[in-house]
């Protein structure tokens, strides 16, 4: 199934030259997609537009099949696809772990019990037991980055954007976070630098540049 | 900031002054401290007379004593309040007079004198009280005991948020700072420390706002919809009745002696 189609898309931010120039970009269900790029290429740009985040100037998003451009049409393609920023700080907005990854869950309209079983065993699909008290400004860097990608998976996605995910991490937890990934049912397509992580966790690699996509 | 070992298992969450909260205040349901408090907080405002707040200084060191938060660290809180209220005694005292026979002068007023000591014992007596009952609950359970106290969404939010990210805009700043002294920068009095400082508010103010913009959106990708879910519930004991009987029963009192018409008034 189509997730997230981009057609023709063209973003420039104010009073700079364009970043995506007609740029088309498809995420299906079972995909697994690596991203490269140069800074400043887009990559960030391009997830904020799959997500809604920002609209483009010209070309269509599609999420499920339905062309999106309002807030409202949005919505049901960001229950079925979680999104990674860049920044965990950006995310992590509650003071307690066990409440910021319950925030997804509930605003699906899951129940206080079922939202607390789901903080317990996504927590413990990243090795972070027991992490559900702890307050979230007094974690390390390489912490909030794991219990934000915790509070997108609570959500139960079919899909995540993952914005450089492995930034941050020692070794032991870049790896946990890997095997947590590639182990799951999930689809992404993934932002990083590290050319070896991409090779070795996603089916293609695309890389971005001049405003576009290319195998 | 604090430090964690980094595989440690998960510490207690740290209470609103980052002291250890081992006192019987500390057990208490915070809904019930924050209604006291409030009630409490209104009286003294309200009183007239130096006598009730008086008490009410009396009092809020009992239960600071009760709350065992530590003296050392009810000294340094008390300095820092009591800090703001040494310039009312410095202005208050006096007064200007203006006219044909006093001429232009400051005078001794006896009256000043008098309102900065009535502000001096209120401001101690309810800033003894909040320490000593609210200072002992993490500061989490007093968010969360305003909202089911069903104080409206937006403040209780507002509070959440600020909090929370003014440990990111305080990290943010202290960064900023640490790239200014690795560049030598030595701040003076001249225009170059100014200037300098000017544009590190700048940069904090922009970062603020964008980094404002980035926390909604990661909400909306999380289906944020205006609501803001409470996970802990708290749960009433006994002693949280007796507490608020004795609270409340304290402020009639003291109400009782300010206004019961009684002799020393």
């Amino acid at each position: 199934m189509e997730l997230i189609r981009l057609e023709g898309v063209s973003y420039a931010y104010p009073g700079r030259p364009g970043v995506l120039k007609e740029l088309d970009f498809t995420l299906s269900e079972g995909q697994r997609l690596g991203i490269v790029g140069p800074n400043g290429a887009g990559k960030s740009t391009l997830f904020q537009l799959c997500m809604g985040l920002i609209k483009p100037q010209a070309g269509t998003v599609r999420g499920l099949g339905q062309p999106c451009s309002s807030e409202k049409d949005f919505r049901p393609l960001r229950q079925k696809v979680g999104y990674l920023f860049q920044d965990p700080d950006d995310q992590l907005f509650c003071l307690t772990v066990a409440e910021d990854v319950a925030f997804g869950p509930l605003n699906l309209g899951k129940g206080r019990h079922q939202a607390l079983h789901l903080v317990s065993s996504t927590l413990k699909s990243l090795g972070l037991e027991g992490y559900e008290r702890r307050v979230t400004y007094q974690l390390s860097g390489g912490e909030k980055r794991l219990i934000s990608l915790a509070a997108v998976l609570a959500m139960q996605p079919t899909a995540v954007l993952l914005d450089e995910p492995s930034t941050g991490l020692d070794a032991e937890r870049a790896q946990a976070m890997e095997r947590a990934l590639v182990d799951s049912e999930l689809s992404w397509a993934m932002v990083s630098h590290d050319r070896d992580l991409l090779e070795r966790t996603c089916h293609k690699v695309l890389s971005l540049q001049d405003g576009r996509l290319r195998a | 900031m604090a430090k964690h070992p980094k595989h440690a298992g998960p510490p207690e969450p740290r209470s609103l002054d980052h002291a250890p909260a081992a006192g019987p205040a500390a057990r208490l349901d915070p809904r019930g401290k924050v209604v006291v408090v409030f009630a409490y907080s209104v009286l003294m405002a309200l009183c007239p007379g130096p006598l009730v707040p008086a008490v009410g200084v009396a009092l809020g060191l009992a239960l600071a004593a009760w709350s065992r938060l530590g003296w050392r660290l009810l000294l340094k809180r008390t300095l820092a309040v009591n800090s703001f209220v040494a310039f009312l005694w410095l202005f208050l005292p006096w007064q200007l007079t203006l006219g044909a026979e006093a001429g232009f002068g400051v005078v001794y007023n006896p009256d000043g004198v008098r309102l900065a000591g009535l502000i001096t014992l209120k401001a101690n007596a309810i800033f003894l009280a909040v320490v000593a009952l609210l200072g002992s609950s993490h500061i989490n359970d007093i968010f969360h005991a305003l909202a089911h106290l069903h104080l409206p969404a937006k403040l209780v939010t507002l509070f959440v948020l600020f909090y929370r990210y003014l440990h990111v805009m305080r990290l943010e700043y202290l960064r900023l700072r640490q790239a200014m002294a690795m560049r030598c920068f030595a701040p003076g009095s001249n225009l170059h420390t100014y200037k300098s400082y000017a544009q590190l508010v700048g940069v904090l103010l922009v970062r603020s706002i964008e980094r404002s913009e980035r926390v909604y959106q990661a909400m909306l990708c999380r289906g944020f919809r205006g609501t803001f879910w409470l996970l802990d519930h708290f749960v009433w004991r006994p002693a949280d009745t007796v507490f608020c009987v004795l609270g409340f029963a304290a402020i009639i009192l003291l109400g009782l002696m300010q206004w019961g018409g009684y002799p020393w008034n």
